[in-house]
């Protein structure tokens, strides 16, 4: 079996062996439970200290702030309904964007129907940007609350966050910012972006799957989605999870350790990919800011043929990648991203999403670059659109 | 969405029978739509009210390549009338089964082959030669 090209990180990430390393232990010898009075509970409360230190630094907060959650979902949730409840005197209006991932637009869904919130989903441009103007233009009196991602992870591209911060101080209104596919990728920092709440998790950056954090700059309620213990300073009951927890903490001073070495890299990678391809296959376009998108995206669509076939074939070839095509997301629809920024269905359903990682290498970028091109043209010959397109003289309008 | 393809499922998307086109077809049928992400093509040539020969054309996943090329299998050299009794049911059987979420594309190929043996008997019947559109149930 040939060597599997892993090109699916924003999905998720091995975990790194120093991560695995410092985890370990505290499956067999340090077990205890945080909450316990004796020795080895106190030592298992030391090491979430220390992950929860060691989170803050990453994203220039303090550690009190720190709340551990089972993942980015889990984060999301807990910081939409929390805000949702505790300033529901206060208004009922969300402002977010479209292109959120499903946790927040599930989420503002349940929160219209259930709980009486009216939530404005702010449009993007072509290249999926949503601007700081959009949402100061959509505040009212009964805002409490915008939430928009810091990087999406479909198309890659990176929002105004700085700017969208300043608008929210600016009039007062809690903003809250899915930074699942940012941390790790780019440099963040709670002050300096103007952020009240922050969601985060493991798996994105060679951590572990199933823990993640949320942020919560000191003086925001958000009220526990989960209840029981007094655990996370009574904001999220259960019985940590110790392993995870110092996964994650050892995971995020890796990943934001060599943060602007790792990126460069990959950015290198990235464009070489990118040029590459636009360059060997006709009919096809990037989707997503050129340059201000996470540093290891690559998404592209190529006319008349379908996403889940390129992708099978690119796995019978040992590149694994996943795409935005209707039949990919289990809907008749293709992603919700691509038709935010304006693609027409036919065109979304041929979509492909490459995202490398520490692993990726220039061989890698290689292998793609001489495999993908004789993929497409298969499926192209195979496509009773491409025909069409040639007979009546359309191809690539 | 995880999902697995049988092998038969798998060794007809990897190696496809009977894809092209037909240049001397008496029947063709397009069904689905590009906007469902899924579109077969089928040409037939009959002949004596055998199908001598099928090709097919399709723009979707792998259950959709996989169930049009198999459809035109199932077609080959067979008379018009078994033809036309061709189920999806049987589709499915012959690929030794597909997850329960792309049974529409084996309905679809289904359609694709009736949409062109249509077309024949429009045809025959002094009818336009254009291909028979039926639209992907799924859409409407």
């Amino acid at each position: 079996m040939t060597k599997l090209i892993y090109l699916d990180h924003a999905a998720t990430t091995y975990v790194k062996p120093q991560v695995l390393d410092v985890m370990l232990p505290y499956f067999t010898e340090h077990f205890g439970n945080p909450s316990s009075l004796h020795a080895v509970g106190r030592d298992a409360h030391k090491a979430i200290d220390a992950a929860r230190t060691a989170i803050a630094k990453a994203i220039g907060a303090r550690p009190e702030e720190i709340c551990f959650t089972g993942g980015g979902s889990e984060s999301d949730n807990m910081a939409l309904k929390g805000v949702a409840e505790a300033y529901a005197k206060k208004g009922n209006h969300i402002i977010t964007t479209a292109i959120e991932h499903h946790a927040i637009l599930h989420t503002c869904e349940w929160l219209e129907k259930n709980r009486g919130c009216e939530v404005t989903y702010l449009p993007v441009d072509a290249e999926g940007k949503v601007t700081a103007e959009q949402v100061e233009a959509a505040i009212r009196p009964n805002t409490i609350l915008i939430s928009v991602m810091a990087a999406n992870n479909e198309i890659g591209t990176l929002e105004p966050i700085k700017e969208i911060g300043a608008v929210a101080k600016k009039h007062g209104i809690l903003f809250h910012t899915d930074a699942v596919q940012a941390v790790g990728a780019i440099p963040i920092d709670v002050n300096e972006m103007n952020v009240d709440l922050l969601s985060l998790t493991a798996h994105k950056f060679y951590g572990p799957k199933g823990i993640g954090a949320l942020y919560i700059r000191k003086g925001v309620r958000v009220p526990s989605l989960i209840h029981g213990g007094a655990q996370e300073r009574n904001r999220r009951a259960g019985t940590e999870n110790l392993a995870g927890i110092v996964g994650l903490g050892k995971a995020i001073e890796l990943a934001t350790g060599r943060l602007e070495e790792s990126s460069n890299r990959l950015i290198r990678l990235r464009d070489k990919l990118i040029d590459g391809l636009l360059e060997r296959i006709p009919y096809s376009r990037l989707n997503g800011h050129r340059t201000d998108r996470l540093p290891n995206n690559v998404n592209l669509c190529f006319r008349y043929i379908e996403g889940e076939s390129l992708l099978l074939r690119l796995d019978m070839e040992g590149i694994e990648g996943s795409s935005g095509s209707a039949c990919t997301s289990g809907s008749l629809d293709p992603s919700h991203v691509l038709l935010a920024i304006g693609l027409p269905h036919e065109v979304a359903h041929g979509s492909l999403r490459l995202t490398l990682g520490d692993g990726t290498t220039e061989e890698d970028i290689d292998y793609v670059l001489d495999t993908l091109p004789g993929i497409v043209k298969t499926l192209r010959e195979m496509s009773p659109l491409y025909d069409e397109a040639i007979t009546n003289g359309t191809l690539g309008k | 969405m995880a999902m697995m393809y049988s092998e038969k499922v798998m060794d007809h998307f990897k190696n496809p029978r009977n894809v092209g086109e037909l240049e001397d077809a008496n029947g063709i049928g397009e069904v689905g739509n590009a906007k469902c992400g899924d579109i077969m093509r089928m040409y037939i040539k009959v002949e004596n009210g055998v199908i001598e020969d099928v090709k097919f054309k399709t723009f979707g996943c792998g259950a959709a390549i996989a169930t049009s090329s198999m459809a035109t299998e199932l077609i080959k050299g067979k008379s018009l009338e078994e033809a036309e009794k061709l189920t999806n049911a049987a589709v499915v059987e012959a690929l030794e089964g597909l997850p329960p979420v792309k049974i529409h594309c084996s309905v679809l190929a289904e359609e694709a082959i009736k949409a062109a043996i249509e077309n024949y008997h429009q045809r025959q019947a002094g009818g336009g030669e254009e291909a028979c559109r039926a639209d992907c149930p799924d859409c409407h």
